[in-house]
């Protein structure tokens, strides 16, 4: 994080001749406890309204989710209110689903699969943007663009881009010779339609917090390493990739955590289709919510709860490398 | 010797970006293509005969969308600093006992995959007659800027000078006097910045909007880039114009506050 941005701040007046109100009168210790119980009921003041807004926000629908799943909710329900409890049958129902397995299996290699390539090519695009040239810094700026875009943009034009008939991906194939594709519906090919527009918008982010790792390494080192004989690939190998060995498993642990959540890009370009050949938990779980005519609320939120311990998981042991590495 | 190296890389700088952003591009050029044009091989690689029946659809038909949009963009970012500048100031210069536990609670309340919060909201807002309205459809979208928010102003504010908080209780504020006429001036940037990545959130929100409002009668530009691939697979010149229009506030983003995107994301608590 940048503090320039305090940089403009002014001096602050001197507080010449008055007493510190930072230090206690001696004596008071009772004043200066009174005041610490006085400075806590501020803090706790000014936090009051983000308390609240989790409460209500985040952990009361969190449990209606987790009541949704240990019931059978329809419509009807919702409305009369009389959903029976049936404790984990939504869950047993689930796990011995046949769509269980090859969902379980997309969403492992959707989020494997993306992981590997944006972060591959975003550290060689952070590799080769690291050295300065002119222009660099406007084209790094460009590249933000597919990563700001709003979902729905972005893969509406992979959509078009990928169409068997009229796409512009299979006109390039035609011209160099090769057969069409039947990207986004085909069997085989739907999965990697939409990790290749997830890799794409992905890219990006590893691009500039792999570019920002890169920067705090001293030049140095560097300068050693070549007093040393050692060119670009020795120096990358044996220098760059373990100096940034905490910044790349900060960058892939919170890949892994984002694109295990990825529902938008799947859904808007092959709503888990053909056949269920895309489908991974999160479309799984929205579907069995609101893609059918009936809606299964309560099977839907089981799948969704089974992705939640996924990504709580990962979560967790990300913040545990992150506050290591904040000690180290 | 050095200097054609910089040109070669130069050079070779554009040409990645060229690829990169060629999706882009190709948006773009379909947006300004004709209908009878849409389905030639192979498909022209420049917008020859350009036209603008893509945009006039827009008009004719995306504008309440855009205007729902804009107001639960809005909505989002005024409810996302009521809740976050005070928290992060707590946070960042109050030493609130548990402040660590907040933080890291606001750390695992990112990582909630959306789908899942749509659900529960769907049950509260269906019990509560909110589905299907904006201040519905905000109070969702603003759970995808809060935590990230808090994370931020606490990072900018801890970066404030003692001193300048010491001399104004000097000089008799309170607290909350310090938080208005102190803090909040000086972390201006940090407002701006929290308050783009919001209003963008909100703008590109398409899982809230799609569970929560699917039967509304105000609803976002998303949903209505949504309904149109699933209406009419034909005007897809149509559908790339709205595309180009709903982009507008990500091309504004990166124009004013490049800067903050790349500080925001290097802070470790950006969403996809």
């Amino acid at each position: 994080m940048d503090h320039a941005t305090h940089a403009s701040v002014a001096p602050p007046p001197a507080a010449g001749g008055r007493p510190d109100p930072a230090r206690p009168r001696a004596g008071g210790r009772w004043e200066a406890l009174r005041r610490a119980a006085a400075g806590q009921w501020a803090a706790w003041a000014f936090l009051a309204p983000v308390v609240v807004y989790l409460l209500v926000f985040y952990a009361y629908p969190l449990y209606r989710n987790v009541e949704l799943s240990l019931r059978d909710y329809t419509v009807r329900s919702f409305v009369r209110g009389d959903a029976p409890f049936t404790g984990v049958a939504n869950y047993a129902d689930v796990l011995g689903d046949p769509a269980f397995g090859p969902a379980l299996w997309h969403t492992v290699v959707f989020t494997l699969a993306s992981l590997v390539f944006q972060f591959t090519i975003g550290l060689a695009l952070a590799v080769f943007f690291v050295r300065n040239f002119p222009l660099s810094a406007t084209l790094r700026a460009l590249f933000l663009v597919p990563w700001l875009l709003p979902l729905i943009v972005s893969s509406s034009t992979w959509s078009w881009m990928l169409n068997s008939e009229s796409g512009v991906v299979n006109a390039a194939l035609a011209a160099l010779g090769a057969e069409p594709v039947h990207w986004l519906t085909s069997p085989d090919w739907s999965l990697w339609s939409v990790i290749i527009a997830n890799v794409w918008i992905g890219i990006p982010f590893n691009l500039v917090v792999l570019y920002s790792g890169l920067q705090a390494i001293d030049p140095a080192v560097y300068e050693a390493a070549e007093l040393d004989g050692a060119t670009g690939w020795r120096k990358f190998r044996h220098i760059t990739f373990p100096l940034l060995r905490p910044v790349s498993a900060i960058t892939l642990l919170l890949g892994l955590v984002y694109t295990l959540k990825v529902f938008d890009i799947i859904w808007i370009m092959t709503r888990g289709g053909p056949s269920g050949s895309s489908t991974t938990f999160a479309t799984w779980s929205y579907r069995l919510g609101f893609g059918n005519l009936l809606p299964e609320f309560g099977r839907g939120a089981a799948v969704g709860n089974l992705l939640i311990v996924a990504a709580l998981v990962f979560g967790l042991i990300y913040i545990r490398v992150q506050r290591r590495q904040a000690l180290a | 010797m050095r200097a054609t190296r910089g040109r070669w890389r130069t050079a070779a700088g554009l040409v990645l970006t060229g690829v990169m952003l060629f999706p882009v591009y190709w948006m773009v050029n379909v947006s300004f293509t004709r209908e009878q044009d849409m389905r030639r091989s192979p498909p022209s690689l420049l917008p020859l005969h350009g036209t603008l029946d893509g945009y006039r659809s827009v008009l004719d038909r995306q504008l309440p969308y855009l205007g729902v949009s804009l107001i639960v963009g809005l909505g989002t970012v005024a409810l996302t600093l009521l809740v976050a500048t005070p928290a992060g100031y707590a946070l960042a210069k109050l030493r609130p006992r548990g402040g660590g536990l907040l933080s890291f609670l606001l750390l695992i309340a990112q990582m909630i995959p959306g789908i899942i919060m749509a659900m529960g909201f769907y049950a509260v807002f269906l019990n509560v007659g909110v589905l299907n309205t904006i201040p519905g459809l905000i109070v969702a979208d603003s759970t995808l800027a809060v935590p990230f928010a808090v994370l931020i102003f606490t990072a900018f504010m801890s970066g404030i000078p003692e001193e300048l908080l010491q001399a104004a209780r000097v000089d008799g504020a309170g607290t909350l006097r310090t938080f208005w006429s102190v803090v909040l001036p000086v972390s201006r940037n940090s407002v701006i910045t929290v308050s783009l990545f919001a209003f963008l959130w909100a703008w590109s929100d398409f899982v809230f909007a799609s569970t929560l409002d699917q039967g509304g009668a105000h609803q976002p530009i998303t949903l209505g880039i949504y309904h149109y691939i699933g209406n009419n697979n034909q005007q897809w010149n149509a559908i790339m114009a709205t595309a180009v229009i709903a982009s507008i506030p990500a091309a504004v983003l990166l124009v004013i506050a490049q800067r903050y995107v790349a500080a925001g994301v290097t802070s470790g608590a950006v969403k996809h």
